[in-house]
């Protein structure tokens, strides 16, 4: 089981789940309208570190992060 | 040295702290930048969200990467809401000389504009509004939608 979670304005709650890539997430979250639009925009980090590829490998336990497009300062 | 408060920044304090930590470091240059909510559309006031693990080392890669220069970074951002003419954010460099700290105050200026991650909403009517428009992705965002 991995974990997703939605950062900043995205308002949703953690989810959990069996993926074992990235490529596995993306297509669960494919299927929730709501996240059309932050799947497009987002950066994606594992463990709290930013990935580039769909084909990275999860393991039990780990963090998914959804990062919507940001504004500090 | 990076720094989150809840709330409005105490500037004087934070600037004042800040130099008297270095004073006596043998910088030639003090450079800090400090970021103002400004009265602009009709909002009250500014409000943030910060995701501290990858803020943190976003921030401590570029420590590592501007100590070989002998340059060193400071920074201070806040948590929820900032109103109008308060400071949200401020960055400082400290470095021998001043062309190191000028170059270096305005690369990481400009980079943690692109890559920090901290959400701004206006404080606008009484909501809290996403400011998507003034917002920037993320390098390598869109990669669930196959769009990298």
């Amino acid at each position: 089981m991995i974990t997703v979670e939605f950062l900043g304005p995205i308002q949703k709650p953690v989810l959990s789940m069996e993926a074992s890539t990235l490529r596995e997430v993306a297509e669960v979250l494919k299927q929730d309208p709501s996240l059309a639009e932050w799947i497009e925009n987002c950066a994606v980090a594992v463990n709290d570190t930013l990935v580039g590829s769909l084909d990275t490998l999860l393991k039990e336990g780990d963090k998914v992060s959804l990062l919507p497009p940001v504004c500090g300062g | 040295m990076l720094e989150l408060h809840n709330g409005a920044l105490n500037v004087p304090e934070i600037l004042a702290r800040w130099y008297a930590l270095e004073a006596s470091s043998n910088y030639g240059a003090y450079i800090p930048f400090v970021g103002t909510v400004r009265a602009e559309d009709a909002i009250e006031g500014l409000s943030f969200d910060v995701y501290e693990p990858i803020l943190t080392s976003w921030f401590d890669a570029w420590v590592a990467k501007v100590a070989p220069l002998g340059a060193v970074l400071k920074m201070a951002h806040s948590r929820g809401d900032v109103y109008l003419h308060e400071s949200s954010y401020i960055a400082a460099v400290f470095s021998p000389k001043r062309r190191v700290a000028l170059e270096t105050i305005d690369a990481f200026v400009e980079d943690f504009k692109a890559s920090a991650p901290i959400w701004k909403y206006d404080l606008k009517n009484g909501q809290r509004l996403y400011a998507l428009d003034r917002s920037t992705a993320i390098v390598g965002a869109g990669l669930l939608g196959g769009n990298v």
